[in-house]
């Protein structure tokens, strides 16, 4: 790894490669794309939550003028079982489902037909003339309500897995987890002090500004190309051909930009349908999906109900903790409570710990990856009760974490021992911070928490081209969210020695770069900017090589410095450095253009840790919480983009004050979410927030030629509990629940009595 | 021998045994040494993550096992 | 259903189209005239993302009808940029990082040029509360608005 370090770009935050692009609206999203001879499709979906379908009748929608195609669940293959792969995981069957139901309607805004017509209201016409019977039947809304022993079951061939041994009837819940250690009878025992903590959390959505849409187009040969917003094509791409029963070689997916995706846009919705309609249509159909759609329809994050219990000694030393975790799947199998029950005490040292974590089917849409999947709302929970603990013991709650804290050689609760870690270093820093000691303003409280994530590697390619000038194109396979470009360019001009500004980066369709996994676990800038680094040292060994045979020496006499091959000393003196420029311009002589290349499984994405501190205030009238300053401390392992990467710790932020204190999905009795749409649904906007102070720290990960640890993730993790503590100094009253929303907060002030 | 552990929700196929210890020079020896000792456990050993000295895999095949080493299996990670 | 002519200004063109009555401008500009630089994010007026100028004033171009553009100028992403380059805002921008996926981003420079235009010498409140109205999940708005300070401070003092 390269040590510290005089780095000539990596570090700095030039304009990204894309920007122009994107300020003067030039930049393609999923939507921006219009071809010849394009028609339209829309969906048609459920008004139950939970249904069985009788009948479907299409015949007066396909009969309309201008109406090209209708299809319904009766028109897909029978999706075989089995795993998705990928990092997005999950039933192939399921998600067949999903994405277009068959017998059963389980959510309100599940799709049940899809038509292509000539244009949007020719679509919307056709869409109301389509007839669906349904048998109604109860919709189960909660955890609770899943769980009761009498439940009405969303499938009754969803037996428990993990159990030792198959249960004998079905039930909603999907499956259970269990991690533990140790003895916790025993280490409460030894405990002087006890907390315990329920907390509730409703579902919430990730919230990218994009709806999702797409574009396919496919030929009489039946080969489809289709264009969309994803965090994963080559993903996208294998899920469509799963579902559809296709040959992967008959499809090519290219990515356009994408307007955010926060983990919703890794499993595919619109493009199975866009494709089918294309086909019978025989021609290109575009997709958009509204954004009440997108509410209904695609991947929140589960709703949690969570207990937790913490026992420490006077000390502050943790004795014991257990937690009691469910997540809501939404209609299919697969809520976050694996990596929700592996994290929820990661930071910590602990020697006795239990974890009982399950995945509850409930009549809501499917959940789907929200950045750090299950750890928001896990570490909400034992982040708000060790600060309760802290009170408890009447100990400064960064002590009482400081006094707990894992660090290197630490056995991590899900097995493993940590690496390098930058935890302690974290709590330092923000112990230290001003943010920390700075006065409150009269009737404002202050509240810190830690945030945790794994991050991941898998598998990458790049491409490294050296044009004839000697400048230099990486082509890569991540779509890339919020300026990953950049990344991949300051990773490849400093490696190969080159000024950032010799460099682009782009990102090729299936067809044209190797395979990567999703932009998603925070993987990108580690995984493919290590792909990236490999490409680039390949292109300096065929650069020493020719330098090499274009000076008769042999190869280890020639080194590669500052971006060009120069003599190793001892080694003729009179032979003048090559440039990259001048062993490109020389190329065609010395074996043919420059292509450097890496493809490779990315293991050791090191652990991020933050710490986040809280100046919240609350008026007592009205329940409003104001955010007075927030501060976001993060190792970063090395910062690539120091502005990319501060941009990440400030949106997470801001995506956590808004699911702390506003974001949650409200259902009516019958099971139809109130609120889909951004009025209603309220994420934060300028007014709601100041200034995001950030702090990163670098404690390299020695996985990575340059350090990187992932950062997109973790910022998401410590707003929830640090804005519920913050809530707690300023009003003296513990809310639990979120969000901390004006009605939940004048509320728990009542019953208070305060 | 290296120290292998395994998580509750794969104890259904070690019989209930948590942690074994087994012989094995890289992941896919150790996986088929597990087989051998617990029919049936490969497929779901072969989906989990696993950690081997720290260092987490999410698709492990070649890696070497050190007679000292400590393999964690685990859930796989996903992410936003 | 019969299509009504509408004769508008877009970026100080003179653009005719045809359109159904109930399309919106919105439509009209990403659908009919391919003119895509202004995104839909909602189409209810929430977020922003389809912000125009209509005769200078700062509207969601998801609320107007396209037969409502008949007689006004229209400005939208694509005409904000000049024959000399970037405008000063769009400059601030790629400077601040102040975009990280980059769908809010037309829309919030249209709002931004709305304000400086009216007010030169914002502080961060007005700033903040005028562009309130245009969502952005990526940045938490920071770096945002520090791009439209520094774009204040350059239009006013040119470099």
């Amino acid at each position: 790894m390269a040590e510290a370090v005089d780095f000539k770009v990596i570090g700095t935050s030039p304009v990204r490669p894309d920007g122009v692009d994107k300020v003067t609206g030039r930049a393609q999203y999923g939507a921006d794309l219009n071809l010849p001879n394009q028609i339209y499709g829309k969906v048609l979906r459920s008004p139950h939550a939970h249904a069985r379908i009788k009948r479907i009748d299409t015949s007066r929608a396909e009969a309309m003028p201008g109406v090209y195609a209708v299809i319904c669940g009766r028109d897909f293959p029978q999706a075989a079982h089995g795993e998705i792969g990928g990092e997005s995981g999950g039933d192939v069957s399921d998600l067949a489902k999903n994405i277009m139901a068959r017998d059963k309607v389980l959510y309100h805004g599940h799709a049940v037909a899809a038509v292509s017509a000539r244009s949007l209201r020719i679509a919307d016409e056709a869409l109301a003339a389509i007839e669906v019977e349904y048998e109604v039947l109860e919709p189960v809304l909660d955890i609770d309500a899943a769980m009761a022993p009498d439940a009405p079951l969303l499938d009754e061939n969803c037996f428990t897995k993990n159990l030792p041994e198959k249960p004998d009837k079905p039930s909603n819940i999907a499956a259970v987890m269990q991690l533990a250690r140790g003895d916790v009878d025993q280490g409460f025992e030894q405990a002087d002090v006890i907390v315990e903590g329920e907390y509730r959390i409703p579902m919430a959505h990730q919230g990218y500004i994009e709806p999702h849409a797409c574009v396919a187009n496919t030929n009489e040969a039946g080969q489809s190309t289709v264009w969309c917003c994803t965090q994963g094509h080559f993903e996208f791409r294998a899920m469509t051909a799963k579902v559809l029963n296709m040959n992967v070689a008959d499809l090519k997916f290219i990515a356009s930009e994408i307007g955010g995706g926060f983990g919703g846009k890794t499993v595919v919705y619109l493009e199975p349908l866009a494709v089918m309609l294309s086909r019978k249509a025989r021609r290109p159909v575009k997709m958009m999906m509204s954004r009440e759609d997108v509410f209904r329809a695609t991947g929140p994050t589960s709703g949690t109900h969570i207990k937790v219990k913490v026992g420490a000694k006077r000390d502050g030393t943790i004795t014991a903790a257990t937690a009691w975790m469910a997540y809501e799947a939404g209609a299919y199998a697969g809520a976050p409570m694996g990596p929700g029950a592996m994290a929820i005490f990661a930071p910590y040292d602990l020697e006795n710990f239990k974890v009982e974590a399950y995945d509850v089917l409930v009549n809501k849409p499917k959940v789907a990856a929200y950045r750090a999947p299950g750890a928001p709302q896990s570490m909400h929970a034992m982040e708000s009760a060790l600060d309760e603990l802290a009170r408890k013991l009447n100990m400064d709650p960064i002590d009482l974490r400081m006094k707990n804290a894992a660090e290197e050689g630490t056995q991590a609760p899900y097995g493993p021992k940590f690496p390098a870690i930058g935890l302690k270093k974290c709590l330092e820093a923000a112990k230290a911070h001003p943010a920390y000691s700075r006065p409150l303003p009269e009737g404002a409280g202050r509240g810190v928490a830690v945030g945790f994530w794994f991050n991941v590697g898998m598998q990458s390619s790049a491409e490294v081209h050296i044009n004839e000038n000697g400048t230099v194109t990486v082509v890569e396979g991540n779509p890339d969210i919020g300026g990953s470009r950049a990344s991949m360019c300051l990773m490849a001009a400093e490696t190969l020695g080159v000024p950032y500004e010799q460099v682009r980066a782009l990102i090729g369709d299936t067809e044209s770069t190797g395979f990567s996994n999703v932009t998603g676990g925070s993987r990108t800038t580690f995984a493919t900017g290590m792909a990236v680094v490999r490409a680039c040292e390949d292109i300096i060994a065929q650069c020493r090589a020719r330098a090499a045979a274009t000076w008769g020496v042999e190869e280890d006499q020639v080194l590669w410095e500052d971006g060009q091959a120069t003599p190793a000393p001892g080694v003729n003196a009179d032979i003048k450095p090559l440039s990259l420029a001048d062993i490109a311009a020389n190329a065609a002589k010395t074996g043919g253009p420059l292509l450097g290349r890496a493809s490779l499984n990315a293991q050791g994405a090191g652990a991020s840790f933050s710490v986040n501190i809280a100046d919240l205030q609350v008026d007592r009238e009205t329940g409003k919480v104001d955010v007075l300053a927030f501060t976001a401390i993060q190792d970063a392992g090395r910062a690539i983009h120091k502005a990319y990467v501060e941009g990440q710790l400030q949106g997470g932020a801001a995506q956590g004050l808004g699911w702390a204190l506003n974001e949650e999905y409200i259902y009516d009795a019958e099971g139809v979410m109130e609120n889909a749409g951004f009025l209603d649904y309220r994420i934060p906007v300028a007014s709601d927030l100041p200034m995001i102070d950030t702090q990163i720290i670098e404690v390299p990960n020695p996985s990575h030629p340059y350090g990187v640890r992932g950062v997109g993730e973790t910022p998401i993790v410590a707003p929830l509990a640090a804005a519920a503590n913050a809530v707690r100094s300023a009003t003296g009253v513990r809310i639990p629940d979120l969000p901390m929303s004006p009605p939940r907060i004048l509320a728990a002030l009542e019953a208070a009595g305060v | 021998m290296a120290r292998v552990v395994f998580p509750n929700h794969l104890l259904t196929f070690t019989g209930g045994e948590r942690e074994v210890e087994i012989a094995a020079g890289n992941f896919r020896q150790l996986l088929e040494a597990l087989e051998t000792r617990f029919p049936g456990c490969r497929e779901a050993l072969g989906k989990a993550a696993v950690a081997i000295d720290g260092q987490i895999y999410q698709d492990a095949f070649l890696e070497p096992i050190e007679p000292a080493s400590e393999v964690f299996f685990m859930q796989r990670i996903e992410g936003g | 259903m019969s299509k009504v002519q509408v004769s508008t200004s877009i970026n100080g063109e003179e653009v005719d189209f045809l359109c159904e009555p109930q399309q919106t401008l919105l439509d009209v500009l990403r659908e009919t005239l391919s003119r895509t630089g202004t995104k839909e994010g909602c189409g209810t007026g929430d977020c922003g993302a389809c912000s125009v100028l209509v005769d200078g004033r700062l509207v969601c171009s998801c609320l107007v009808l396209g037969v409502e553009a008949q007689g006004h100028e229209i400005t939208t992403i694509e005409g904000i940029a000049t024959d000399e380059g970037l405008h000063p805002i769009q400059q601030k921008f790629l400077e601040h990082a102040a975009l990280q996926c980059g769908i809010c981003t037309p829309g919030l420079i249209i709002a931004t040029k709305s304000l400086l235009d009216r007010d030169p010498n914002p502080d961060e409140t007005t700033i903040r509360y005028w562009l309130a109205g245009n969502l952005c999940r990526c940045t938490g708005y920071d770096k945002i608005v520090r791009a439209v300070q520094d774009a204040a401070k350059e239009l006013a003092h040119p470099a």
